[in-house]
């Protein structure tokens, strides 16, 4: 029976694969604790690249400006932090509140276009914040950036030590509940809508769905989630720079995303780890060739491999298990 | 208004490419890049004069755009715009990276032949001979796209082929090739905006980046696949960034995002769209 049911509908259930990765970021903590700086910050960008693909994967919204979420969360962040507010869990939510409303005055306005238009506009908001950013040097630091984030210790209890372990523990725990959130969203009802929003808009609204506000809202959660991991990286770094708003950030939380494999939430989670460990070897070998490898991967999954990473396991699973199958 | 008029020839460029073939093309600043950098950084040192520099360059680019064209783009025509984004966007990090290890990563100085740099004087005040070089230039390629668009039959069959390409299919144009013409076409006059452009517009090898948003709005505006109006917005736009670094010069390219945007939003058809047409 449960055969005729959606498989959109059946993703709320555990898999039995994915306590795996969990397992992984836990047993990382013990095995490489001189590299927990690091993998951190690979932890913020997979909770970048997880909002961007609730926005991409299941609404179908095509943003390249989704950096202006991740640095309003950060410099939000870092303001509060030096205003002298130095409790950690409640800056980070009122970082994300700041880029969900941010997302909810946008959006009605933006989300109205389609396809190359509305392309154009998040590149420009991008490109209007980062100038802004730039330009407003009392508020941000402008080239300096903002550093000195200093935070009291967590829940009062742990310390933020030098090597990172609290830091480490703490974003994981954040993108635990965040990731069991957008699982949640994708499953529900709303969920289901955004998809049939990004399969076909015309319809949606024949059949009576209020696309427009599926669409804000579902900008707003994602803004908010990428805030909240903007704000995660300003804590952990200590500092914000204008880099957070920059067009690369949008465009390196789409590639780990599209690597991992879009639409599947663990895409991002999947990607940002891969995606950061090539590039640090890369770097060191030649940046310039990160470039080449980067632009040659971005076309090769284009052209071969649609599901990313992820795309490929699966396709590999079935034809082992058709393989087990014809025997 | 050079400056105007050029960001209107490679912003025809694009309209070619992306307004007639409904590809969004963020490689498009790769190839004005490309352009520039062998028209200025390969040839003019080796003793070419400039402007045969420019025709060899734009020559290399249009034969590489069919290649590339041949090879990567024919897969996106209908494909879904992630994958356009994506593999364009591929395509400019190559260019990047094959730009930086090519000619390192600086701006790359350009020197005017001595003939161009000077200044001449029309009566009303002292105009830079090269910027009217420019000029002339660009009403020359505008003059004559406009004429191949309305008034051939390359034309006619192009804009056929967008609209409806199996109907164009069936009455006989072959339009895989008639794409690839028209690719080559825009790759090309993007690679004459960035070659002619160097020494106002200066080449970097984030070049593909750094213009990317600029040209793309003004195609935005202009209504995807309008060139008479791609024209009239893209010196417009000329003007106001001109005008807004004159007036208000702290606020830098701030003034003109904020407006461009407020326009796309108030118009998504374009400037010059009849509001009917929604």
């Amino acid at each position: 029976m449960t055969g005729a049911v959606s498989p959109f509908l059946l993703r709320h259930r555990l898999r039995p694969l994915e306590p795996v990765w969990w397992l992984l970021a836990i047993a990382y903590f013990f095995v490489f604790p001189e590299y927990l700086a690091v993998a951190t910050s690979v932890l913020v960008m997979a909770l970048f690249a997880l909002s961007l693909d609730l926005l991409i994967g299941f609404a179908g919204v095509l943003s390249l400006g989704h950096a202006v979420s991740f640095g309003i969360g950060a410099y939000v962040c870092a303001l509060i932090n030096l205003a002298g507010w130095r409790e950690p869990i409640t800056g980070v939510l009122a970082s994300g509140a700041a880029s969900g409303l941010f997302a909810l005055a946008v959006g009605p306005l933006i989300l109205r276009l389609r396809g190359l238009p509305f392309i154009m506009v998040t590149l420009g908001i991008g490109a209007i914040f980062y100038e802004a950013a730039n330009k407003a040097v009392w508020l941000t630091g402008g080239d300096n950036g903002l550093p000195g984030v200093t935070l009291d210790p967590l829940l009062g209890l742990f310390r933020w030590s030098i090597l990172g372990q609290t830091s480490y523990l703490y974003v994981l725990c954040w993108l635990l509940v965040l990731f069991y959130l957008a699982r949640r969203i994708v499953a529900s009802p709303f969920g289901v809508a955004l998809q049939g929003i990004r399969e076909n808009p015309g319809r949606m609204l024949l059949i009576g769905a209020p696309v427009l506000r599926h669409l804000v809202v579902a900008y707003a959660i994602a803004s908010a989630m990428a805030g909240i991991a903007g704000a995660l990286s300003a804590q952990t770094n200590a500092f914000v720079g204008l880099e957070v708003l920059s067009l690369t950030t949008s465009i390196d939380g789409l590639v780990m995303l599209v690597l991992g494999g879009i639409g599947r939430l663990y895409g991002g989670l999947i990607g940002a780890p891969v995606y950061m460990f090539v590039q640090h070897f890369a770097q060191q070998w030649n940046p310039y060739y990160w470039m080449f490898l980067i632009g040659g991967l971005l076309i090769f999954i284009v052209r071969f491999s649609r599901g990313g990473l992820l795309g490929l396991f699966d396709s590999l699973v079935r034809r082992v298990g058709q393989g087990h199958g014809d025997r | 208004m050079s400056y105007g008029l050029l960001l209107c020839i490679i912003s025809i460029g694009l309209v070619v490419t992306m307004g007639l073939m409904r590809v969004v093309n963020l490689a498009h600043g790769a190839f004005a890049a490309i352009g520039g950098y062998l028209a200025v950084g390969l040839l003019t040192p080796l003793g070419v004069p400039l402007g045969l520099a420019i025709l060899l360059a734009v020559a290399a680019v249009a034969a590489f755009s069919i290649a590339v064209e041949r090879l990567l783009y024919v897969h996106l025509y209908g494909a879904s715009e992630l994958d356009q984004v994506l593999l364009t966007v591929g395509i400019n990090f190559i260019v990047v990276a094959g730009l930086t290890v090519a000619f390192g990563p600086n701006v790359l100085p350009s020197r005017l032949p001595p003939s161009l740099a000077g200044s001449v004087d029309l009566g009303i005040r002292a105009f830079e001979t090269y910027r009217l070089v420019v000029l002339a230039v660009g009403v020359i390629v505008i003059g004559g796209l406009w004429l191949v668009f309305e008034r051939t039959s390359f034309g006619a069959r192009l804009r056929a082929a967008v609209d409806n390409r199996t109907m164009a299919q069936a009455v006989g144009i072959d339009v895989p090739r008639l794409f690839s013409i028209a690719f080559a076409l825009g790759s090309a006059l993007a690679a004459l905006g960035g070659a002619l452009g160097a020494p106002l517009l200066p080449l970097e090898p984030l070049y593909p980046f750094k213009y990317l948003i600029l040209v793309l709005v003004i195609v935005a505006l202009s209504g995807f696949g309008n060139v008479r109006a791609t024209l009239f917005v893209a010196i417009f736009v000329g003007i106001v960034d001109t005008a807004a670094r004159y007036f208000l010069p702290e606020s830098g390219a701030f003034t003109l995002y904020v407006l461009l945007i407020v326009l796309i939003v108030w118009r998504p058809d374009g400037l010059l769209a009849p509001r009917s047409a929604r």
